[in-house]
């Protein structure tokens, strides 16, 4: 029945994504069924965040783990990904260099600094997108789960560890272009940037790894490892005297996760055409927060229609009313804890909700 | 060792006083005319011989003359009477009266050029060591350190025998040490003592001096080596006292921002995210008060920050009363909720402060008791930087007294304590908790009178301060006001320490780190709370 949703999901996704692409490229400009290229590149934003929302979603959703540094997960792989793009740019920049990125031309920087050995090449930006959001989880997560902090302690950390990256990132002697990130992509895997086909491709290529990312989440959470999360989320210290090790099942749940937002951001720095450290702001985490929480945490399907109802909101609002936009989203979290505190999936959706109205979600459990 | 350098000073005194003081007074006469002469020149050597005869004549108008030469101001007719162009371009004669009318071509500019120029500020700068008024003496005896003219010399000399007041006199005395050494000139025993003085004085100009002797008599190296090094150890100790005073006043901002969350994240356990938007609440209340005083009563303007604190506690108390009542108490229990719902409020916060008082900086400005600085030994204190960590504290120690004296503060204490057993006795819980949760605001609200004089106030001014606070009160543990204190002040000075060395942005994330790694060790903060409390 769930995993016949998720395919559900899956084919809805993938279909949506090739119709707004057939509508761009075969229809032509001008006839009323055109799609124009700036709904490619908003359909391709909507999918990277949904990316985003479905991995906290399963950290959040399913396991308890409100993490308020995800974005930086995100960030990281599109960082990744913005090396790679950088070096792609070869002999073409502004300078000319046909090793440095302009920005280190510009620093009087001799030489490339160790770290961006190899982002030359696709599959090594394409892994480090996944592993280095990873190996920041895991390195995090073992600390933060083995001395079991939990709950609200446990966001705030998350928030100061996306807070001191983006600190981090804003330095220009950190080697990632400083304030200004890094920008000015020319083309990806041979492809340029610019043509309508290639944002078609990475649209696609964006939809169908949100629709294997479904898949997968769907996989794990049915699988009996989410249903152990679950208990863990419901009831950490039972979980304990039962035998299991709550601390491994979240830091697996945690990484997994990470390096999903991680590839998230990978897709998304090719369609925006830039990343800088505002990204890590702390911010950008809670935004992602209300997306699950507005679709509906614990639901997969909802964290998706979470990223996609909120964004579309903001893209709709920002340009007709730009002053009305943060009490919109403002009156959005204190809405939704208030009154909907399943989401919209939760809610009407699914009848008997399993995530909604979660009592555990990070609740201390009453000392007995 | 001062009091041989008083010896030697007053034998060098007992040999030129009676000079200057021949000079002074019987050949004043003679020697102005001679000035007239020499300043009537046309070869600038002349002129400025003419400036130190002028220096040296004991002519009540000297300055005004030397002023007015500086400037291209003073002129000669053919009879050598001097006359000075004021600012408003009326000639006047030397003594100040207005001058009888002469052809504009009888007058003839003094010639000047830049080493006339040097020679008249150096001249001027001597005049006044022996200004009437002591501030006056000091910062010309100041002055003379800074240029180091050896044509002073003998003008320093005359204001050290004639100098009563102690500190004008040790400035004149480092004045003329400096002089001394950096002239070359003065006996070997002279020259010992202008060493002793300058390493009493010991700051890096002063070291530099000392520093740069070379090539004397080994025993003046020899001691100026020695005083170089005594320098050295002094400024390191007065460093690190500055860098305390500045991790201080960074920890008491810190604590400020935090007692209020202390009490309503530590002592409640609510996660108000919309914290950081009571402290700029009070920051914008302190803005219309000082806006509302300057149209109304510009004669209290002075005061405006003293009449900011409390209205300031009462507009952010009163907003966390109101967020309580209609927001927080829905949400209690669930402390994810609550952050992502006050997370949403100070959203709409800022955004109504946006749209209310526009997105830029608001001015709010300094009351003249709060600015400027005080000198301690080597340090350095600014005032705004003294009456924070006196607020602090004040606020800080207030707290504490109506947590722990008043009725309101035992009931608040019950509720926290024992909620179930607090109502049975009565006490309405509620109620209580709307006003803790009003009292943590309202403290927020008198932080943010303390950070207008210290940051921007924009509507952003809550965010830069929100993750530092739940910080501190993290690493204090949560629910110890006490913890809180030696949280903020010990961030607050490791911050300062690291800063030199890391660099500011590098220095606090470093802090982030530790801080990260330390509530993984001790989950519960430097001074968790013990006993039934820590279980609830």
């Amino acid at each position: 029945m769930r995993s016949r949703s998720s395919l559900l999901t899956f084919t809805l996704i993938l279909g949506a994504a090739l119709l707004i692409g057939a509508l761009n490229l075969a229809v032509p400009p001008g006839a009323a069924m055109h799609a124009p290229d700036y709904i490619v590149s908003l359909a391709g934003k909507y999918t990277c965040y949904a990316i985003l929302a479905l991995a906290l979603d399963l950290v959040w959703g399913f396991a308890g783990i409100l993490s308020l540094g995800h974005a930086a997960f995100f960030a990281l792989g599109g960082y990744a990904i913005g090396m790679y793009l950088m070096r792609q740019i070869g002999a073409r920049g502004v300078y000319g260099s046909a090793v440095l990125p302009d920005f280190m031309v510009f620093l009087n920087w001799k030489e490339l600094p160790w770290y961006w050995h190899g982002f030359d090449m696709f599959w090594f930006a394409a892994l480090m997108a996944l592993a280095v959001p990873a190996l920041l989880a895991s390195l995090f997560g073992y600390f933060a789960f083995r001395s079991r902090v939990t709950g609200v302690y446990l966001s705030i950390m998350t928030q100061a560890l996306t807070y001191a990256l983006m600190l981090a990132m804003f330095r220009n002697d950190m080697g990632f272009g400083g304030n200004n990130g890094l920008t000015d992509f020319k083309d990806i895997l041979g492809f340029p940037l610019a043509a309508a086909s290639t944002r078609v491709a990475l649209l696609l290529a964006s939809a169908l790894a949100l629709g294997l990312c479904v898949l997968l989440a769907r996989f794990v959470v049915a699988s009996r490892f989410g249903k152990v999360l679950v208990a863990v989320r419901d009831a950490e210290s039972r979980t304990r005297f039962l035998g299991y090790r709550p601390e491994s099942y979240k830091l697996t749940v945690f990484v997994l996760s990470a390096a999903m937002a991680g590839l998230g951001g990978a897709l998304y720095v090719p369609q925006v055409g830039i990343i800088n450290p505002s990204e890590f702001s702390p911010a950008n985490s809670i935004e992602a927060a209300i997306w699950v929480a507005v679709g509906g945490r614990g639901t997969l399907s909802g964290a998706i229609l979470g990223a996609v109802l909120v964004n579309l909101g903001k893209t709709v609002l920002t340009g007709a009313l730009p002053d009305a936009w943060l009490f919109v989203l403002g009156g959005l979290f204190i809405a939704v804890t208030l009154f909907l505190p399943g989401g919209i999936a939760g809610t009407w959706f699914i009848r008997k909700p399993r995530g909604a109205r979660a009592p555990a979600a990070g609740v201390r459990e009453a000392a007995p | 060792m001062k009091a041989s350098i008083r010896a030697i000073l007053l034998i060098a005194l007992v040999l030129a006083s009676p000079l200057a003081h021949a000079q002074s007074h019987s050949d004043a006469r003679e020697s102005h005319s001679d000035a007239r002469a020499l300043l009537a020149s046309q070869r600038y050597d002349d002129v400025r011989e003419g400036v130190h005869t002028l220096a040296a004549s004991g002519n009540p108008n000297a300055a005004a003359l030397l002023t007015a030469l500086r400037d291209g101001r003073l002129f000669f007719a053919s009879d050598k009477a001097l006359y000075i162009r004021g600012q408003d371009g009326r000639l006047t004669t030397e003594s100040g009266h207005p001058a009888p009318d002469i052809a504009a071509s009888a007058l003839h500019p003094v010639r000047v050029n830049n080493a006339v120029r040097r020679a008249a500020d150096a001249a001027l700068g001597a005049l006044n060591l022996f200004a009437p008024s002591a501030t006056d003496r000091e910062t010309a005896a100041a002055a003379v350190f800074q240029t180091r003219d050896p044509a002073l010399l003998p003008a320093l000399d005359r204001a050290l025998a004639q100098e009563k007041d102690p500190s004008v006199h040790r400035a004149m005395e480092q004045a003329w040490a400096a002089v001394l050494l950096s002239s070359g000139s003065g006996s070997a025993a002279e020259r010992l003592a202008a060493v002793a003085a300058l390493r009493a004085r010991g700051d890096l100009e002063s070291r530099a001096i000392l520093a740069s002797l070379s090539g004397q008599p080994p025993e003046l190296v020899e001691a100026s080596g020695q005083a170089v090094r005594a320098i050295d150890r002094d400024l390191q100790l007065w460093n690190l006292a500055q860098n305390v005073f500045y991790g201080i006043s960074l920890g008491s901002v810190l604590l400020l921002a935090a007692s209020g969350l202390a009490i309503t994240f530590g002592v409640m356990g609510v996660i108000n995210m919309a914290h950081g938007e009571m402290v700029m609440l009070g920051a914008y209340t302190t803005f219309v008060v000082q806006q509302a005083m300057q149209a109304y009563s510009p004669g209290l303007l002075n005061l405006s920050l003293p009449a900011s604190v409390p209205l300031a506690f009462l507009i952010a108390g009163g907003a966390g009363v109101l967020i309580e009542r209609g927001l927080i108490r829905f949400l209690y229990g669930r402390p994810l909720e609550t952050l992502l719902a006050t997370f949403g409020l100070s959203l709409i916060l800022q955004q109504a402060v946006r749209i209310l008082f526009g997105p830029t900086n608001r001015q709010v400005a300094a009351p003249p008791w709060m600015s400027g600085a005080t000198r301690l030994g080597g340090l350095t204190l600014t005032w705004n930087r003294l009456w924070i960590i006196a607020f602090a504290a004040l606020v800080f120690a207030g707290l504490m007294a109506l947590l722990r004296y008043s009725s309101l503060g035992l009931r608040m204490r019950a509720v926290t304590q024992n909620r179930t057993m607090a109502a049975a006795m009565g006490i309405r819980t509620p109620w209580i908790d709307a006003l803790t949760f009003g009292l943590g605001s309202g403290v927020a609200g008198m932080a943010g009178v303390a950070l207008s004089q210290i940051d921007n106030v924009s509507p952003n001014l809550g965010q830069a301060y929100i993750v530092d606070s739940f910080m501190v009160v993290v690493f204090g543990g949560a629910g110890n006001l006490w913890g809180t204190a030696v949280g903020a002040l010990t961030l607050g000075v490791v911050n300062k320490f690291l800063e030199p060395v890391a660099g500011a942005v590098l220095g606090k994330i470093l802090v982030l780190i530790a801080l990260i790694l330390f509530i993984q060790r001790k989950p519960r903060g430097l001074f968790p709370l013990r006993g039934r409390a820590a279980e609830a």
